[in-house]
């Protein structure tokens, strides 16, 4: 894709965050820049820390230390649903949805967020709640034509065929109208076909002006949709930039293929 | 430290302070409720391990464990029945005999009725939501109860006074008056944990118990046989529990139907204080509420110990959940 | 139109699965409005009207727990301690007890205002015993509840200076109204209007009364549960970490379950206060909490016309089938000619006693087999069957692996 965007904020801000447990050092004083409105991969070997830096920027782990900076705002140790409010959405690397509810409940709970109904409203179902909760199942429905599953709706999340599993927890955390987006290996499993369609949601949910920042395998994905990359190994920043130049970086190749390379 | 764990060993601290004090000022009466509560105590210590060892490896609450105690020792009351020449005066040669036959049957029987209620009531449920074999369990508490009830009503059953008492077998210390039967329950339960503790350690099964519950899964690739193993550890608990049962007998020489009931919940709180799943844990929380059951009795009132022993149990739940020496049970 | 017919087949099947709800809803409110009129016609006296408002009292109260153990999923074995609270509360504050206390002056509030004092109070309990201890993993919280459910009475008992300890708070108020309306139904002649009605024990009066509370209770739970609340709170019990990750406060929105559960256990322990006259600390025990449990999952926890009919279903069980064991028992073995095991004999208590006796054991019993052979209840939601035959499934692998194993 196109080169670094000049001028354009960053969204997000990483300096040298860390996270330990106890002697493992999972993630090693990494420092990045996610400009707004970008697609940013973070790659590298498995084990290098890569989950373990989203848990630290969501607010799952509490960071050893280091700082979090989002949309100008210091996040550091924020709780997780503090960390959503803001504007910080995530998928999981092994698919967490909430089995047994139906896809658009799935997806209304996205929208807990958003909504404004107090405990009183929903216990005397005032009229505002009524019209609130219509609206919200529409808002549903809505995303979930947008990532392709709608005639899924009434289905239990837990009987989805895997794929469409994936996009269903796509469409549940832009339900909760994030400026970034975290996808944790979105294409693992994928047939080609639908990684291809991948990117094209990808495509499409960056038009609607969100950041995306994904973690993935598949080097042909990451190239085909990044506009910068980062590489991570053993927990440490060892590369970063377009990705021509990483895909060329020595210490990359040697990260995947070892030394004797 | 975290503040609940420094409210923790606040609040411990305070404890031994006051009673420091007590120690103090009237020595002789403090060490004579000492030596209550430490035989009080080993009791609970006994009962504890078998929650402890069972929740360290299905992660379950095992309710009915405190009336395979009170089974305990209702069998012991009818297996001492049948002796003749016991007396409860002197200590005769049938006395022993009967003691010698009444523990390893007490204990092995409870064994059987544990791995019983293991396999018929909790295996089938083993993976089911966390609700179902709570409730399981509590209702093999009221089954087990309800025996008891049976067998015995709402009266107390008396449990021969077989180990040796009277002139020749206490002395007095300072003040103290200390028996034999003080000196025998501590000795007898403390000869169990070390036996334990050498099986733990030591053997094959107890080396598969411990890894069992580590890591469940990790142990089954490695070619333990899970359902052996978790069997096998309801049998132990219960080989504990009703030697703890029959030794509470010999020592108040009274229960009922629903002893199981708060001796349970004490002997869980005990288990909760040393470290849920910690086996050295467990014995040392049994001590130590056994001891401050004691004291509360004495220094607070009897009817407010209940009311302590719980508050201990949600204070350690709440500020230290790990307990005292940590826990071993994995995080989810 | 794909969309249209997506949104079409989505009504249908809230359509069916309402249906049944309210196919149920409406039986019960049918036998519940013709239940005075008709036992009364039947058997010429209130004593089933009374035993139905007896078990109105424990079907709000598992309509209460429902909330904090079917729709948030947390385990709490200390139920019945706020019940407790709610008919002290009441007790207190509407007979002469604080007159023998040290405040030396008894207080006669009115039922009416009490209801809904002894609700937030039991609340406020619920908010401070679940703030500190919600983020404990589900056993422990299960512990604390319990020890929280033994520590209430006791201390209710232990403070008999302000309770009366033992010998029970009795001769509670009663309340009343400016107004109430009598008629066949409650066994009269006429249709009448009643002026300064007082209660007083009238059995009809107290059913009509619990019955109103349970559809209100009712229908307010109902609309929590399709609300944003309630969608949280399944979240919560689906995958408390991905709910946390969709922006649910959870350590807020558990408390405010625990906290209205607690409402309801309140609000129906001041109820009780008054239909029963007496409150003593004997009422509150753990099997009280344990009974409720087991009415929320008999009824297929979460289902809230489920749990209804779960609770007059042990209720029934416990205080009719069970309790007339005894003298069933006795008149059987009188037909059989084994008439003679009616009579003590040395260590044979006699036939009655024994029965009397098994009535525990029998629970017990009930209990394990329950969980074992229909832990989904008797109506469960969907989600429950596929949890449960999830679990039967993984416990057939296992076996499988095992059998590999060894």
């Amino acid at each position: 894709m196109s080169e670094a965007p000049a001028g354009r904020d960053s969204i997000l801000e990483l300096t040298e965050l860390t996270k330990r447990f106890g002697g493992l050092l999972a993630v090693d004083s990494v420092s990045l820049q996610i400009k707004r409105g970008e697609v940013f991969a973070l790659i590298g070997p498995n084990g290098a820390g890569k989950t373990t830096l989203f848990n630290s920027v969501t607010g799952m782990f509490r960071p050893t230390s280091g700082r979090v900076v989002f949309d100008g705002r210091v996040i550091t140790g924020s709780k997780p649903h503090e960390v959503a409010r803001l504007g910080i959405a995530r998928t999981f690397q092994n698919i967490r949805l909430f089995d047994f509810m139906t896809a658009v409940d799935n997806v209304k709970v996205g929208r807990h967020v958003r909504m404004k109904a107090k405990v009183w409203d929903s216990l005397f179902k005032l009229p505002r709640e009524r019209h609130e909760e219509e609206r919200v199942t529409e808002e549903a429905m809505e995303l979930l034509r947008f990532v392709g599953i709608a005639r899924f709706a009434n289905h239990y999340a837990r009987n989805l065929p895997y794929g469409q599993q994936r996009r269903l927890e796509i469409a549940r955390a832009l339900a909760t109208e994030p400026k970034l987006l975290l996808l944790d290996e979105p294409a693992a499993g994928f047939t080609p076909q639908e990684k291809v369609e991948l990117m094209e949601l990808v495509r499409k949910i960056l038009t609607r002006g969100i950041t995306v920042f994904l973690i993935e395998h598949d080097m042909k994905l990451v190239m085909g949709i990044s506009e910068r990359i980062v590489v991570l190994d053993h927990g440490e920043k060892i590369a970063e930039g377009p990705p021509e130049e990483v895909r060329k970086d020595r210490r990359v190749i040697e990260a995947y293929l070892g030394k004797s390379a | 430290m975290s503040v609940g764990d420094f409210g923790f060993f606040v609040i411990c601290l305070t404890a031994i302070v006051l009673l420091a004090a007590q120690a103090v000022v009237h020595p002789s009466e403090f060490a004579q409720i000492l030596v209550f509560g430490l035989a009080d105590g080993a009791i609970y210590a006994l009962v504890a391990l078998g929650y402890t060892m069972v929740y360290g490896i299905i992660e379950l609450i095992n309710f009915a464990h405190g009336d395979v105690f009170t089974l305990g020792a209702y069998v012991a009351a009818a297996v001492m029945g049948f002796f003749a020449g016991t007396s409860e005066d002197t200590f005769s040669v049938s006395n022993l005999v009967a003691l010698l036959v009444t523990f390893p049957a007490a204990m092995l029987l409870m064994g059987a009725v544990n791995i019983t209620i293991e396999r018929v009531a909790y295996r089938p449920l083993r993976n089911a939501p966390r609700l179902a074999p709570l409730i399981t369990a509590i209702g093999m508490s009221f089954l087990l109860e309800g025996i008891m009830f049976v067998w015995s009503g709402p009266f107390t059953v008396h449990v021969p006074d077989l180990l040796p008492h009277g002139p020749g077998f206490n002395t007095t210390i300072g003040g103290v008056f200390i028996e034999f039967k003080d000196v025998f329950v501590v000795v007898a339960a403390a000869i169990l944990v070390s036996l334990l503790a050498v099986f733990i350690n030591r053997s094959k099964l107890g080396k598969a118990m411990r890894a069992t519950a580590q890591d469940r899964d990790a142990s089954q690739l490695m070619g333990i046989n899970i359902n052996r193993t978790i069997a096998a550890t309801f049998f132990i608990g219960a080989l504990l529990a009703g030697a703890g049962g029959v030794i509470w007998g010999l020592y108040f020489n009274a229960i009922t139907y629903n002893l199981g009931f708060r001796t349970g919940l004490v002997a869980f709180t005990s288990a909760v204080f040393g470290g849920i799943g910690n086996i050295p844990g467990a014995a040392l929380g049994g001590m130590v509420i056994g001891l401050t059951a004691a004291f509360s009795d004495a220094y607070i009132g009897s009817k407010w110990t209940q009311v302590v022993i719980f508050g201990i149990l949600i204070g350690v739940l709440v500020f230290r959940p790990t307990g005292l020496l940590g826990m071993r049970v994995p995080e989810k | 139109m794909p969309a249209a017919r997506s949104l079409w087949s989505r009504l249908h099947l809230r359509e069916r699965i309402r249906d049944r709800d309210t196919a149920v809803y409406g039986v019960l409110l049918i036998v519940a409005l013709l239940w005075p009129m008709a036992t009364i016609f039947a058997t010429g006296d209130t004593f089933l009207t009374s035993q139905a408002a007896h078990a109105g009292t424990w079907v709000l109260l598992a309509v209460g727990l429902n909330v904090v153990v079917g729709f948030a999923g947390l385990l709490d074995l200390g139920y019945a301690a706020f019940f407790a609270i709610g008919a002290y509360s009441y007790a207190l504050f509407a007979s002469f007890q604080l007159a023998s206390s040290p405040l030396h002056h008894a207080y006669h509030l009115p039922f009416w205002l009490m209801l809904f004092v002894g609700m937030f109070v039991a609340a406020a309990f619920g908010a401070i015993l679940g703030f500190p201890t919600l983020r404990l993993r589900g056993d422990y919280l299960a512990i604390v509840t319990l020890g929280f459910g033994e520590i209430v009475p006791q201390l209710f008992l232990n403070l008999d200076q302000w309770t009366g300890g033992i010998n029970a708070i009795g001769s509670i108020d009663q309340p009343s109204l400016p107004a109430w309306i009598t008629g066949p139904w409650a066994g009269a002649n006429d249709i009448a209007i009643v002026r300064d009605f007082n209660f007083s024990f009238d059995p009809v009066a107290y059913y009509v009364l619990i019955v109103i509370l349970i559809i209100g209770a009712v229908i307010l739970v109902n609309n929590l549960h399709r609300s944003r609340l309630g969608r949280a709170w399944m979240a919560i019990r689906e995958d408390e970490v991905a709910a946390a990750a969709m922006g649910i406060n959870t350590v807020t929105t558990k408390l405010l379950a625990f906290a209205i559960g607690a409402s309801f256990s309140g609000f129906a322990g001041a109820y009780y206060g008054a239909s029963f006259g007496l409150v003593s600390p004997d009422s509150f025990l753990f099997v009280v909490s344990v009974t409720v449990l087991v009415m929320v999952v008999l009824g297929g926890m979460g289902n809230i016309a489920g749990v209804i009919i779960g609770a007059i279903a042990i209720y029934f069980l416990l205080n009719s089938v069970l309790s007339s064991l005894p003298a069933n028992l006795q008149s059987l073995s009188n037909a059989i000619g084994l008439g003679w095991l009616n009579n003590s004999n040395g260590a044979w208590p006699g036939l009655s006693e024994l029965a009397q006796r098994l009535q525990f054991l029998l629970y017990g019993l009930i209990l394990v087999l329950m969980m074992l052979l229909r832990p989904q209840g008797i109506f469960p939601s969907r989600i429950r069957e596929q949890e449960l035959k999830h679990a039967v499934v993984t416990e057939e692998e296992t076996v499988v692996e095992q059998a590999h194993a060894s």
